[in-house]
């Protein structure tokens, strides 16, 4: 390799970045002294149980809760009536249009339900068995409206309303076309002139993100205020908007997110239920505590992904990509939720992937369903993308009766070429693709794959071999405030960080980027252990209090490290700047004259002259003999506003055995090699990407939430979702190459999200690739067996799902 | 109300029970063992695996009456002061873990496999623990983990090895 080197580049030769730190969090986390919001029960507590909707889609002619109030141990019990003036209507925080439709959200139903799941009640008790049992005293009488399950029929004239106050389920239609954004050629051309065009029509089914904590809040009520404990990734972002729904000034709301069991998008928004125990709590004056059931969870909880995606290649004869053209439908269920319909449109600049297209059109409508809510989920908007693209220039390849690798090659950014403005408007700052590709195919043993599968091909083998590829570029890190703006999202992507030094030498490194598994703490500390010179073990991470961390943006989109981590970098640079003048006074030289080195301040061309940190940081603490007029700390903030998005990359390759007679799809051999630029820690990272990988292979293999035709959730339990287990999944065999980001001084990319973005496609690719001579030019996801054989049997027809199920377009009868 | 007492952790308790009351929510709400958690309602998550009478049961799968003078161990009971279980210990080696929600279930799965098969294969690895869902690992350090702890002679700590 040329511009890459295998691990930490020579430019950064420091002691802890780039090594492979045990985590400091686990300690706790394997000996269970955990403190995860639903383990805390303050004295008084009062629990609550929540009424759902059995009804997708029904006006509330009648509710009646009072027989509940007088079972035992019932403290109250309150239905939408109760909170219709109060309770406001959760956020959404990305109107991406100006004439965007939002019908609104409460919390608890009041006149009319749209989707099963929805909150109608709730009730409160000593117990939360109590609280579960006086449930069923509640009475609601509904009157059933037809669902809306299908996003097409949802936008056809004559179509039921999801909202009856509204005039179409369609909230929005945003538009990107290349001609008019000057990023790029006019699609209609390129449409026009094209001498090779291929269409396809991918199905993005619903997913549930499927965190293994289930969600959790307690809130207390602190005088005109509250505290609340929530399984929320973002704590600050909570504080702010739960201020804003239910007019509890900001600074009267603190909100702790401790030990928090997984997010992936799923603890983003605010949730209905936040709202519902708030407004108990206050109701009563007493603490009060929801924790979610898994089935209540799988069913009300946001959803993901769920879209029709309509998307046109153009080329030429030879294998150069001329035009692409997007068009998505996308589900944004019965409400819109925090960043709901923003999720799709984070897609639209990724589209045009590693790839130099001239000519770009994206068009995406957002749709209400009588169905769960979605919002983001582990790539938002991404994952979807790179699909889309990855499986086109496979169908792309076939037509033009190329090897995709080759095709891929012809039309990708030369590492020469970086940075690289795209057409849609982004500038990657930099990337190595034939790197990443060069390393993953003699990792896979590529050659000898293909001709295996030559060799099985002639044989006419039952168990075919497929090879699937993805070469993958992501955006993450969010965001530039500025392109935010742009975006018309409602906030800024900084990120802020503070240090305090105590008295002996110890560090306090305070972050607003709340952690929820992701190993901060750790390596937050090798970037200030190293920065400062002080040992690993001396930093202490503090994150997920409003109260201890006042200021963030908290924790989603890959942008820990690539924004809260230079927020730290920032932060120790003052820290470093302030002891430099309380060294250069104790050692009586200039600060011009003083070097700093691993963690200690000396006299150039003066050895044995020298203070370290803890020096200097008892001296200020001290205050005996500062610099005159400095005031005695050496304490700094800081907050990072990126300059740009962060651009991982890599390729992935899989290679799949399909049993042509069971349609059984088995892993064979998975291979990435990533590129996130410098790593901090490559255990955590390679850790982010395995779980990645899982999440994306299990999209592809084995997901999807389904509804029937009367719109109720068939995959209501872990039975019927089916996220994998260890016996579902392969080895995976990862390996990394390095192109430092130029973005930032760390030369960081974001990790969390790239290994579910890219391997998606790589798997359906490998399965289409494996049952292209039985004519076979797509496979549904998830590819169950009971699909590949359906598509096998079926040759070109391809394979269209079985009733019941909701592929190709929803549910059926 | 039902009468119940067990050891748990090494510690014996005598409470008295709702007849209808799951292992798990007397263990948490009763007894303060929240390390031990609920991730599902089916039985399908596995987070709250204990040992029971040196068998492994999913603690939401069993009554609290049914473990009635019984001996329970779970993940806080492993660790001898700071010296942490050999299994614990190749989790945190093996970085098996990442929010650590299905952890206290899936060491308790994991010494339980070694203790029927001391020196499983990476695949009776995968199947021995499926009954026990992760959602942030991907599963191959948690393989990697009870490979560790397996070869050198497996030798769990804890009140009820």
């Amino acid at each position: 390799m040329t511009a890459v080197a295998d691990r930490p580049s020579a430019a950064t030769p420091a002691a802890e970045i780039g090594r492979a730190r045990k985590r400091k969090e686990d300690q706790h986390l394997v000996t269970g002294r955990t403190t995860w919001t639903d383990n805390l029960t303050p004295p008084g507590t009062v629990h609550l149980a929540i009424l759902r909707s059995p009804m997708a889609h029904a006006r509330i002619t009648a509710i009646d809760a009072s027989a509940a109030r007088e079972r035992p141990g019932v403290v109250a019990a309150y239905t939408g009536q109760d909170f219709a003036e109060v309770q406001g209507d959760l956020p959404c925080a990305w109107p991406v249009t100006p004439d965007m439709v939002n019908p609104g959200a409460p919390s608890l139903a009041v006149t009319q339900v749209n989707h099963v799941g929805e909150a109608v009640a709730v009730v409160a008790a000593r117990s939360k068995a109590e609280a579960v049992d006086a449930l069923e005293a509640i009475e609601v009488d509904y009157e059933p409206l037809p669902p809306v399950l299908d996003m097409e029929p949802a936008v056809a004239d004559g179509a039921t309303l999801v909202h009856p106050h509204t005039t179409s389920n369609r909230s929005y239609t945003w538009a990107f076309e290349s001609g008019a954004a000057g990023t790029g050629m006019p699609i209609d051309a390129a449409l026009a002139d094209a001498e090779v065009t291929v269409t396809r029509r991918f199905i993005q089914q619903r997913l549930i993100p499927s965190f293994m904590e289930p969600r959790s809040v307690v809130v207390e009520p602190v005088g005109e205020g509250i505290l609340m404990h929530s399984a929320t990734q973002v704590p600050h972002i909570l504080r702010t908007m739960l201020g804003l729904t239910l007019g509890i000034p900001e600074h009267k709301v603190r909100v702790v997110a401790p030990d928090v069991g997984g997010g992936f998008g799923g603890k983003i928004p605010v949730t209905p239920e936040e709202v519902i125990t708030t407004l108990v709590a206050r109701k009563l004056g007493k603490p009060a505590k929801y924790t979610e059931s898994r089935s209540e969870s799988i069913m009300s909880a946001h959803h993901g992904r769920d879209q029709i995606q309509d998307i046109t290649i153009t080329a030429t004869r030879d294998g150069t990509v001329t035009g692409l053209d997007v068009h998505l439908f996308a589900d944004m269920g019965a409400y819109l939720r925090l960043v709901g319909p923003g999720v799709p449109i984070l897609g639209a600049f990724m589209y045009n992937a590693i790839y130099k297209i001239p000519a770009y059109r994206f068009v995406c409508e957002g749709i209400f369903t009588t169905k769960t809510p979605t919002d983001a989920y582990r790539g938002a908007g991404r994952p979807e993308a790179t699909f889309a693209i990855e499986r086109i220039m496979d169908e792309l390849a076939a037509e033009l009766g190329m090897d995709p690798l080759e095709l891929r090659r012809k039309n990708w950014i030369k590492h020469e070429e970086f940075p690289f403005t795209t057409v849609a408007g982004l500038t990657y700052d930099s990337g190595n693709y034939e790197a990443a590709t060069d390393r993953a195919l003699e990792l896979i043993g590529w050659g000898e794959l293909r001709a295996e599968q030559a060799q099985r091909r002639e044989r006419d083998d039952p168990v075919q071999l497929g090879l699937g590829i993805s070469t993958f570029t992501e955006m993450c890190g969010l965001a530039p405030s500025r392109v935010l703006g742009s975006l018309d999202y409602g906030a800024g992507g900084w990120e802020n960080a503070s240090i305090r030094m105590l008295a002996t030498g110890k560090v306090e490194v305070v972050t607003g980027s709340s952690a929820h598994g992701q190993g901060h703490e750790t390596a937050f500390s090798q970037i200030v252990a190293d920065k400062l010179g002080v040992p690993f073990e001396d930093v202490e991470v503090i994150h997920g209090d409003t109260q201890s961390s006042p200021k963030g943006l908290d924790t989603y989109g890959s942008r820990s490290l690539a924004v809260g981590g230079i927020a730290i970098v920032h932060a120790a640079d003052k820290v470093i700047e302030k002891a430099r003048r309380v060294a250069a006074h104790l050692l009586e030289a200039g600060e011009d004259d003083l070097e700093f080195e691993a963690g200690s301040f000396s006299v150039k061309g003066a050895p044995g002259s020298s203070v370290t940190m803890g020096d200097i940081a008892f001296a200020t603490f001290t205050a005996h003999n500062l610099p005159e007029g400095m005031e005695p700390s050496l304490d700094a903030d800081a907050t990072y506003d990126p300059v740009n998005f962060s651009f991982p990359h890599g390729t992935h390759l899989c290679a799949v055995d399909v049993d042509t007679e069971t349609g059984r799809v088995t892993i064979r051999k998975y291979v990435c090699v990533d590129d996130v630029g410098n790593p901090i820690n490559p255990l955590i990272v390679e850790g982010q990407v395995h779980g990645g990988l899982a999440q994306g292979i299990a999209q592809a293999l084995f997901e999807e939430a389904v509804y029937d035709d009367a719109g109720n959730l068939t995959t209501g339990t872990f039975v019927d979702y089916t996220p994998p287990s260890a016996a579902d999944l392969p080895s995976f065999t990862t390996d990394r190459t390095v192109t430092p980001s130029t973005d930032n001084p760390l030369g960081v990319k974001g990790v969390g999200e790239a290994g579910t973005i890219a391997s998606t496609p790589a798997v359906v690719n490998a399965i289409v690739d494996a049952l292209r001579p039985f004519g076979v030019t797509d496979v549904p996801m998830p590819c169950t067996p009971e699909r590949v054989w359906r598509a096998v049997r079926d040759g070109k027809q391809s394979g269209r799902a079985a009733a019941g199920t909701n592929a190709y377009g929803g549910a059926q009868s | 109300m039902t009468k119940v007492s067990m050891t748990v952790d090494g510690v014996s308790y005598r409470d008295e029970v709702e007849p209808r009351t799951l292992l798990v929510h007397y263990l948490r709400e009763q007894l303060g063992k929240v390390g031990t958690v609920v991730g599902c309602d089916t039985s399908n998550c596995g987070a709250c695996t204990v040992d029971l009478d040196g068998q492994s049961v999913k603690s939401c799968t069993v009554l609290a009456v049914q473990a009635d003078g019984g001996t329970v161990t779970t993940v806080e009971g492993l660790a001898d002061g700071s010296t942490l279980d050999p299994m614990q210990q190749a989790f945190h080696d093996n970085h098996a873990l990442q929010c650590g929600y299905c952890t206290p279930g899936m060491i308790m799965a994991a010494r339980d496999l070694l203790r029927h098969n001391p020196h499983p294969s990476e695949t009776e690895i995968r199947e021995g623990i499926e009954g026990n869902l992760c959602r942030c690992t991907g599963y191959q350090n948690i393989v990697r983990a009870v490979q560790q702890a397996a070869p050198g002679g497996y030798a769990p700590t804890g009140a009820m090895s």
